[in-house]
């Protein structure tokens, strides 16, 4: 009588490229990639960055409600989104803007959801970082942790029966692994052999609450087999192994028809959002470490450099630039005006039902007989 | 004639029969306002609702059924049988033992594009999923600014059987009829079965659609139009299944055929009522039901759910707000008792509405003189 023991003796290895340093490591398999995708890689890495750092203040300024930062998850952003097709849809989490700023959303249009305003394509019904673009199969940010996992099941069962060249592609934190929605999403994925990558940003915290109080597992990796999932680890701040991980598990959920599980191990340098200060929970040294020792944007710039591909003058060039175009960004934002009445009373139904077309009118006709009671610069 | 109708409608296997002749009995009555041929078909709900699910699956290939035990076992009350040979397994799913999961993937495939209809053994596992139907299919069109769309259909029996105990019994309609983002239908016969639940998979936005256990074994007769497959009925549309001039009666699923025989009843005393299948919960269809109490100035509203905030009590404040001045009397509400519900079958009986209490209340709103309403 055998029982499994809880936990292997050793953890699970790590799929590395680069070391800390972002000199490659010679022994390891990966996929070349060329001049022009690095440099857009790392260009959006410190979009995303700096865009990170500049909204943050907004919202500590008041210009905003709300945000969420990615800070120290760049590699896994960027990295994830250069490696899948414009075709693979995505069902994000909410800590994954980086992969809407790679397929093509503007500064501009991500100031102009945080804002709520007229422009925004999600005509203001949502609070800050709930993005959302058909246009760019990044479907649109919903915050009940790991609902996403099942839909993008249900996707990717779509793309299966219209026999696509596409796979779903759903991330996670290591948080939202204890809901039941991770265990479903999982579990159907599997059965239903439905080509969807999971991926999982271990980042080492929920809000306040560390992996050592979330689960016993060692990490996220482990649960994929019991799931029958193929799965792998990997390090999540190393831009080449997050692109050749998804690469390849890409691949294989397309070509094998099957779900792949992504286990990538990162830090969360910033707080979980504006609404918190993990401060109150963890060291600084330790936020500190891993953002200066260990910053995946530091680490790509490296080996970018090493290869001749990038110079300090287009560092200072591309850093001005970008920054120009976020506060240009905000200021636009803030002026545009907010959405129109109607904007309330759309998009409920497929058409407004005569109850709702009733409350718009009714609502209208007070605000004309009391305009004082209603704020001036909202158009109706 | 009361211990009579009691014993119908307590005992669950013969009460399908007995209800069956009860309403042959009152057909007269609806024929004289529907006017359909004499020659009509007869079919079960269950019949009804199969033979939706087979045309709207023939003629859209986009839809696809979901569900615990839907394909091999022919499903768990066999709405869907013979719908997984025909269709095969890539459009009749059988799913594992999560609620949450396979609403998931259905919300899911229908942001793709697909039209997934999903099965709940009842909807008191819907319970399970709850998240999925409200926060994700509800809300998803008006958050995503009419990006995503859901037009997926939720599906089930919904509300009291019999013998099934508390977690087996509740009534669901007020929970997802105050939701807005989603449409709410309750169908009582095979004519409702059908046309909205064709309705309801055509329609883009996510419809819930609850169904009656003990309504499935029914026959109800059904006109040619309504065994067309491009029959359809409008969604937010009651049906006045009886026409009167004393008191309003409004209805939905199995409560309809009660409120139908309590007018029989209420006819031999001289009160004649007008019933109202409301069919659809969210929209309810105000202008048909002030519209009556205009005409009949009394209203009891019949459901089996709890009484607070059920499908009575938005009713009867839309009465108030909207023909206040036209009412004769206080609205009467008959619910369900407000105790989960118990499993002896005594016990069960008297918390579930029966038709003498209905005929009660529907005398009390009218002052309780049979002659006087009558007369007027």
């Amino acid at each position: 009588m055998r029982f499994i023991p809880e936990s292997n003796e050793k953890r699970i290895r790590c799929y590395r490229v680069l070391d800390d340093s972002g000199l490659q490591l010679i022994s390891n398999d990966f996929k070349q990639i060329s001049k022009e995708v690095a440099l857009k890689m790392y260009s959006d890495m410190v979009t995303l960055q700096m865009m990170d750092n500049i909204f943050y203040e907004a919202q500590r300024q008041g210009r905003i409600s709300f945000y969420i930062t990615s800070m120290g998850e760049e590699a896994i952003n960027i990295a994830s989104a250069a490696a899948l097709s414009a075709d693979d849809v995505v069902l994000a989490q909410y800590r994954e803007p980086g992969v809407l700023l790679w397929r093509g959303f503007t500064v501009q249009e991500f100031a102009n959801q945080c804002f709520g305003n007229i422009a925004d394509t999600g005509k203001g019904r949502q609070m800050p970082v709930h993005y959302g673009s058909n246009k760019h199969n990044y479907f649109t940010i919903s915050s009940p942790i790991a609902t996403q996992l099942p839909q993008a099941v249900g996707v990717a069962y779509s793309l299966k029966v219209d026999g696509k060249n596409a796979c779903a592609v759903t991330y996670i934190g290591d948080g939202g692994t204890s809901e039941g929605d991770f265990h479903a999403g999982l579990n159907f994925a599997a059965v239903m052999e439905a080509p969807v990558v999971f991926i999982c940003r271990n980042n080492g915290w929920a809000i306040s609450t560390s992996v050592s109080e979330q689960f016993k597992s060692d990490g996220i990796v482990v649960k994929g087999q019991a799931y029958g999932i193929r799965s792998i680890r990997v390090d999540g701040n190393d831009a080449l192994a997050v692109y050749n991980a998804i690469h390849t598990a890409r691949e294989m959920a397309i070509t094998e028809q099957r779900p792949v599980l992504v286990e990538s191990l990162t830090y969360r340098v910033g707080h979980h959002s504006t609404s918190d200060d993990s401060t109150k929970y963890r060291f600084i040294n330790e936020v500190e470490y891993w953002k200066m020792a260990r910053n995946p944007v530091k680490r790509f710039k490296n080996w970018v450099e090493n290869n001749g591909w990038w110079s300090d003058e287009e560092e200072t060039e591309l850093r001005t630039s970008i920054r120009k175009q976020l506060l240009q960004a905000i200021q636009i934002a803030e002026k545009t005006e907010k959405p129109p009445l109607t904007e309330m009373f759309s998009d409920v139904y497929d058409l407004p039902p005569s109850n709702l077309r009733e409350q718009e009118k009714q609502l209208r006709e007070t605000i004309s007989r009391y305009p004082g009671d209603y704020p001036s610069d909202v158009s109706i | 004639m009361l211990g009579i109708i009691s014993q119908k409608v307590g005992a669950a296997s013969s009460s399908v029969m007995v209800l069956g002749q009860s309403l042959q009995r009152i057909r007269p009555a609806v024929s004289t306002c529907r006017g359909y041929s004499s020659t009509a078909n007869q079919m079960t709900v269950r019949d009804a609702l199969n033979s939706a699910l087979d045309e709207e699956m023939s003629a859209d290939p986009k839809v696809f059924l979901m569900g615990e035990e839907v394909g091999e076992y022919q499903g768990a009350y066999k709405i869907t049988k013979g719908l997984l040979d025909k269709y095969g397994p890539e459009r009749v799913l059988d799913t594992p033992i999560t609620e949450a999961g396979f609403t998931g993937i259905g919300v899911g495939a229908a942001y793709y594009g697909l039209k997934p209809v999903v099965e709940f053994m009842t909807f008191n596992f819907s319970l399970q999923a709850i998240d999925h139907i409200i926060n994700s299919a509800a809300k998803s069109n008006y958050m995503s600014a009419g990006q995503m769309s859901v037009p997926i259909v939720f599906r089930g029996p919904n509300g009291a059987a019999a013998g099934v105990g508390a977690q087996h019994s509740h009534c669901f309609a007020a929970w997802y009829g105050s939701c807005p983002g989603l449409k709410v239908l309750a169908p009582y016969s095979s004519e409702d079965a059908r046309g909205l639940l064709k309705a309801a998979i055509r329609d883009p936005d996510p419809v819930v659609f609850l169904e009656n256990e003990l309504l499935y074994g029914e026959s109800f007769p059904v006109s040619a139009e309504a065994l067309d497959s491009s029959f359809c009925l409008p969604i937010g549309k009651a049906k006045i299944e009886k026409e009167g001039k004393d008191v309003t009666i409004t209805a939905f699923s199995k409560m309809v055929g009660y409120a139908l025989q309590a007018a029989e009843i209420l006819a031999n005393e001289g009160i004649n009522a007008e019933v109202i299948n409301l069919r659809s919960i969210r929209p309810l269809d105000r202008s048909t039901i002030n519209a009556s109490v205009r005409k009949t100035n009394r209203l009891v509203t019949v459901e089996e759910g709890f009484p607070q905030h059920g499908v009575g009590a938005e009713i009867c404040a839309s009465v108030v707000e909207d023909s206040f001045g036209y009412l004769d009397a206080p609205v009467e509400r008959i619910c369900g008792a407000d105790v989960p519900m118990p499993y002896a079958a005594n016990l069960e009986r008297m918390a579930v509405p029966q038709v003498e209490d209905i005929v009660r209340a529907a005398k009390r709103v009218c002052y309780r003189d049979a002659k006087m309403a009558a007369a007027a």
